[in-house]
């Protein structure tokens, strides 16, 4: 469904956002103290696109998402989503726009079930009256029984032990199947971006291959969610992304198709440094 | 062994429980020299680790989780016995009330701290907030208790906004220090305020309910009970619906949020949890509860004192939160339990109660984090009979 009544925002040439491009990021900036984390980035995400956030340590992959998720304020720039300005809203305000994400070191609750941890990824769509939550236990049970089903089928596309022990703590599972959990957390509200930070953290080759055609699958189901994802892992970036940006000490170096960025100088430079200089 | 219990079905055990509870605890309660409540703990421990080596616990866990109603019910069933039992004795009613209160306003800690770890040292405060509340309007107003009471959890949920904002925006030491401080102030406040009866403090009249007032015995077939009796009911009443209370806030969609709230703001915050909200809902939920149970207590002791709501008492509150296992109901209310009953039993202790508190408090923090009763893993309804093997 498309939102119609939200009036579009313009970009910096003052035309609306076309329906294609979901996400358009325009001159982001962000300091920490004399530190430049980002500088002046811009790039866009059409809908059902995988762009692969590339980069190497330190040079704002993960700040750029702590910005668009609203963890951090920018100094600077702005995030169009979906026909909106988000530029500075709260991460609560971005999760409801429909942006999900999952962390670079696994942020689960690991004392609470797996079904608890993938609900807390449903807020949006739960209800959450104190009158309907304590009073109304029938009405509730209902929306209990139907979202432990919807989770279950979900958690089921990824690893059928975890649709079986949906009322099991994650403290106990390896790290794998946290990493699951993770991310049916992030779709289980069906968002219109999923934001991956480094999936294959923590886990074998064959594990993060498996993880990625297990979210491409889920992608295909679900019809049309678009993905940021940030690896370093190569090997995850050509099979997935349709586009690529690089990022160094907080700047844009290189976009295009992994091929190109692949074959750039400055790309290579980066992570392999150089005698020359920028 | 067991093969012993390991084929009843999970409701008997968890009566025959109860049974073993109620029967122990009469006996406790009737002991009179320190030598026999010594070796009564030490056969309740004895038992208790029994139970679970014949499997006898597992079962009565397996009904808590399957049928949670009715082993709340017999719960209620052994409190009611209880006093039923001791009717006629003043001295204890007055412990078994107090129990119930302390436990009830362990369950309101329970949702500031056990879920949403927002914590309060000023517990008592808090309390005495209710009991002062009760103090000013059973004297001076023809409120019926059914009123008071709530009016006393509403001033306290009232005067808690005050630390809203410091309790919200601090994050751990912080807000403890900040509570810490309103604990100390309020009883500074208490004893400087001629109007609250200074350090003297005050006389609270008994609450009556439609003519009937709770400071005569009933006559309940033939036998003319404690006056007490009247408050041991209406603190059953105030533990039974908080205890429910807790409970549904705890298996909703709302505890879920408290407890996401205090394991991971930042990934919280990222899934559209309001924090603040959270955080405030849960201090004023917890509040109210903690100020409708001081409501009830000032009006049973009948004189209310600024020394009966101490720093030292908050400590005391804490301490029946972290001995039951940090959100675990049923933790909270056996955790009571010993903690109010044990130093009155045991003369000896009495004086070093809150030496021998800080020990127990600091054993179970290194030797069992979970608590006596560890909370079980959320579920939302009552677990299908298959979890029940």
């Amino acid at each position: 469904m498309m939102q119609v009544e939200t009036a579009l925002a313009l970009d910096t040439l003052g035309l609306p956002i076309t329906p294609e491009r979901l996400l358009d990021i325009q001159g982001l900036a962000k300091s920490f103290g004399g530190v430049r984390a980002l500088n002046d980035v811009s790039f866009s995400l059409g809908r059902g696109e995988i762009l692969g956030l590339i980069g190497p340590n330190g040079s704002g992959k993960t700040t750029s998402f702590n910005v668009l998720t609203g963890l951090y304020r920018p100094d600077g720039g702005k995030i169009l989503f979906d026909g909106a300005d988000i530029t500075g809203n709260s991460p609560q305000a971005v999760y409801r726009a429909g942006i999900a994400r999952t962390f670079q070191r696994s942020r689960l609750c690991l004392e609470l079930s797996i079904f608890d941890n993938i609900m807390v990824g449903n807020h949006a769509r739960l209800n959450h009256g104190l009158m309907f939550n304590l009073f109304q236990r029938k009405a509730f049970r209902l929306e209990v029984e139907s979202a432990l089903a919807e989770a279950t089928e979900l958690a089921a596309s990824f690893s059928p032990n975890l649709a079986a022990a949906m009322f099991e703590p994650v403290g106990a599972l390896p790290m794998i199947e946290r990493r699951r959990i993770e991310i049916c957390r992030a779709l289980i509200s069906r968002p219109k971006l999923l934001l991956l930070d480094e999936p294959s953290a923590g886990m074998t080759h064959d594990e993060t291959h498996q993880l990625m055609d297990d979210i491409l699958a889920v992608r295909e189901r679900q019809g049309g969610l678009s993905i940021i994802i940030i690896e370093h892992e190569m090997g995850v970036i050509e099979r997935v992304s349709d586009h690529c940006v690089v990022l160094n000490y907080g700047e844009k170096i290189a976009e295009g198709s992994y091929q190109d960025i692949a074959s750039d100088r400055l790309v290579q430079e980066a992570y392999l440094g150089s005698e020359v200089g920028r | 062994m067991n093969q012993l219990f390991s084929r009843m079905p999970p409701l008997a055990a968890a009566a025959l429980a109860a049974l073993l509870a109620f029967v122990f605890a009469v006996v406790f309660m009737e002991q009179e020299s320190d030598v026999a409540v010594i070796s009564l703990l030490a056969l309740g421990a004895v038992a208790a680790w029994g139970a679970g080596r014949v499997g006898l616990s597992r079962r009565v866990s397996a009904a808590a989780a399957t049928r949670p109603g009715a082993v709340a019910a017999l719960g209620g069933a052994v409190a009611l016995g209880l006093l039923a039992v001791f009717a006629e004795d003043h001295f204890p009613l007055l412990m078994l009330s107090t129990v119930m209160l302390y436990a009830t306003v362990a369950l309101g800690l329970n949702v500031q701290f056990g879920y949403t770890g927002v914590v309060n040292f000023a517990g008592a405060a808090f309390f005495g907030i209710g009991a002062y509340t009760a103090a000013e309007l059973v004297g001076r107003t023809a409120l019926p208790p059914i009123l008071v009471l709530p009016l006393g959890g509403l001033i306290a949920a009232v005067v808690g906004l005050v630390l809203v904002v410091p309790v919200v925006r601090t994050r751990g030491h912080y807000a403890a220090v900040v509570t810490i401080a309103f604990s100390v102030l309020f009883k500074t406040f208490l004893e400087v305020n001629d109007t609250l009866g200074g350090p003297q403090g005050l006389s609270v009249a008994p609450l009556s309910l439609f003519g009937w007032s709770f400071g005569e015995g009933p006559e309940i077939l033939g036998i003319s009970a404690s006056f007490y009796l009247n408050y041991a009911l209406a603190a059953l009443a105030v533990l039974a619906l908080a205890f429910v209370m807790v409970r549904r806030l705890e298996r909703s969609w709302i505890g879920l949020s408290l407890d996401a709230v205090r394991l991971d703001e930042t990934a919280s915050a990222c899934y559209g949890i309001g924090i603040r909200r959270s955080k405030i809902l849960a201090f004023v939920v917890g509040n109210l509860v903690i100020g409708t149970a001081g409501a009830l207590y000032g009006s049973m002791l009948g004189y209310i004192a600024p020394t009966s709501f101490t720093f030292s008492d908050s400590l005391i509150l804490v301490a029946i939160v972290l001995l039951g296992g940090m959100g675990s109901p049923w933790g909270t209310v056996f955790a009571a339990a010993i903690v109010v009953i044990l130093p009155e039993k045991l003369q000896a202790i009495q004086e070093y109660r809150f030496l021998l508190f800080s020990v127990v408090v600091m054993a179970i923090l290194l030797f069992r984090p979970e608590g006596l009763l560890p909370r079980a893993v959320r579920r939302y309804m009552p677990a299908p009979k298959e979890v029940a093997r």
